[in-house]
């Protein structure tokens, strides 16, 4: 195992931390991924409906199979396009 | 194998004429004294002792503090009470006890250095025994975590490949100075952090430093931690500014510092890991981040690192640290609130006069031709260039004096509005002369190759001064 030394104050943890919430959805772009598991659709077109209901622009993705990790060009083009991702992970 | 109560040990290697020399006197203190030996590199050596113990991993030559071979010990109720090292037979025999020893050798012969005080080996063993001091946070990497991915995902690049910092090359880097580890050399903006010098030495490993480089790391960090530095703001502008820091003595040529063709460029490991070094001890220690209390609107390559030596040797003008008080031969560096590099082309001037006027028309379109005075900077004079003023006998403080003359501007041309530029003064300033530069806002190196009539002008803050940043230097202490 590899080991090293914190080179910071040590004033976060250690673990990557998440990036932080927005405050507010207005004006931002929300992406929805489907990971392509089954049903997963259903779940996804309700929130879309009620995302677009409260004026929230949505842009729907994806993925080719549940069984990989998104394609790179997939990661980059949902990284180009929205704000924050919304992912349902299982079915 | 665990020492023995009473009794001799001793350490050896096969890697080492002396232990060689001495394998006899082992094998007959072993049967007449019942000495044990430990043997480091080879468990059939010595084979005139029946049994020897192996220490290939080094475990009790570390426990026994053992730094030459051979070293004889004598123990008793567990504790050391005698000890000596490489082959003496006078020792020996008082040591042990036994008269006689090594018939037919010399009567002395100096040891080899110990094979658990080798670089490399010494910071595995301290590790393992958990001595080594460090006190920084140990991040512990998946098995399947790549290095450089998981430093960058902790933000601690400055966008390039880092060096990891391991517990080794901390603790090698660290013996590049004398200073306690744990020392605070200040409080890092913008955050105020302390840093430690162990936290410096972590940021210096990061940045591809070798330890002789982290007297110099820690003199540029004392630097722009001083008061007059102003790190926040230098920080915190909108400006294009980072610290610059140029390196005077003789630490230059130890290191293997450039002062020569394209010192301010690429292609040389220490130019570029101190200045490194320091810009990610204010990104990592500091917590000065692009973006974040780091304002810069453009920024400039330099902020990546700007690091140059002057090159003393070739110049006929006393060194930048000397002007500002440091003794000849004591190294130093001095750190500028600067950027880039705006070229002073001049190929033709052959007399000082029109060399120093060449110079001073570009130094005074630094930032705006419009605004004076408007910041410091660093003039960095090519040997081709020096040679004109050295020819005509122009001391630095004649080109000082020289070049603030030639930068003062009528404060007509300085007007808002004129020579149709927006920018610039109040229309106070007709009537006025007006320098470019504040009196000592100026200062001077020499470096460079010696082919090109190419010297260069490093900018500085508009907030030049007491108001802003001044430049301070520092003595290199080890």
């Amino acid at each position: 195992m590899t080991v090293l030394l914190d080179p910071t104050a040590e004033r976060s943890p250690t673990i990557r931390p998440r990036l932080p919430r927005p405050d507010k959805l207005d004006g931002l772009t929300i992406g929805i991924l489907d990971i392509a598991k089954a049903r997963g659709d259903v779940f996804l077109d309700r929130l879309d409906e009620r995302l677009k209901e409260l004026g929230i622009a949505v842009k729907r993705y994806r993925k080719p199979t549940n069984t990989r990790p998104a394609p790179l060009p997939l990661q980059q083009q949902i990284a180009g396009e929205v704000n924050l991702v919304i992912e349902g992970l299982s079915d | 194998m665990s020492l023995p109560q009473d009794g001799l040990v001793a350490v050896v290697k096969r890697d080492c004429p002396t232990c060689e020399l001495t394998a006899p006197v082992l094998g007959e203190l072993a049967r007449r004294a019942g000495l044990t030996v430990f043997t480091q590199d080879d468990p059939t050596f010595p084979d005139t002792v029946p049994a020897p113990v192996h220490d290939l991993a080094l475990d009790m030559s570390h426990r026994l503090k053992i730094e030459i071979v051979p070293t004889l010990i004598r123990l008793e109720g567990g504790r050391e009470i005698a000890r000596t090292y490489g082959w003496d037979r006078g020792e020996w025999e008082r040591l042990t006890g036994v008269v006689g020893l090594g018939d037919g050798l010399p009567d002395q012969r100096p040891g080899c250095g110990a094979k658990n005080v080798e670089p490399g080996v010494i910071e595995r063993l301290k590790i393992r025994f958990n001595e080594t001091g460090l006190r920084s946070r140990r991040i512990e990497l998946g098995d399947d975590e790549d290095e450089q991915e998981a430093m960058f995902a902790r933000g601690w690049s400055d966008g390039l490949p880092l060096v990891p910092p391991s517990e080794e090359r901390v603790l090698r880097m660290l013996d590049g100075t004398a200073r306690d580890p744990q020392e605070v050399v200040g409080l890092v903006p913008p955050a105020l952090n302390a840093a430690t010098v162990e936290k410096i030495a972590v940021n210096a490993v990061m940045a591809g430093c070798k330890p002789e480089y982290l007297p110099v790391v820690l003199a540029a960090v004392e630097a722009v931690l001083d008061e007059g530095f102003a790190m926040h703001g230098v920080l915190a502008t909108t400006m294009f500014v980072g610290p610059v820091v140029v390196v005077n003595g003789p630490i230059r040529r130890r290191i293997g510092m450039n002062a020569k063709g394209n010192a301010l460029g690429q292609g040389n490991r220490a130019n570029l890991a101190i200045g490194r070094a320091l810009q990610l001890v204010i990104r990592n220690i500091g917590e000065g981040r692009p973006q974040e209390v780091d304002r810069a609107t453009l920024g400039n390559p330099g902020k990546l690192g700007y690091c140059f030596a002057e090159d003393e040797e070739g110049s006929c003008w006393e060194p930048l640290s000397a002007e500002r008080g440091v003794k000849p031969g004591v190294s130093a560096v001095t750190v500028f609130a600067g950027f880039g590099l705006q070229g002073v082309v001049d190929q033709k001037s052959r007399t000082p006069e029109s060399l120093a006027r060449s110079m001073a028309e570009s130094l005074k379109a630094i930032h705006s031709v419009k605004l004076a005075p408007s910041c410091d900077a660093l003039l960095v004079v090519c040997p081709e260039h020096e040679r004109t003023f050295r020819e005509a006998g122009w001391s630095k403080a004649r080109l000082y004096e020289e070049l603030y003359k030639l930068c003062e501007i009528p404060g007509e041309e300085l007007i808002a509005g004129a020579k149709g530029i927006a920018e610039g003064g109040p229309p106070s300033l007709a009537g006025k002369i007006v320098n470019k530069f504040r009196p000592g806002g100026l200062m001077i190196v020499r470096a460079g190759g010696n082919a090109g009539m190419f010297s260069g002008i490093i900018g500085g803050w508009s907030a030049g001064g007491p108001r802003g940043s001044i430049p301070v230097t520092k003595e290199v202490r080890p």
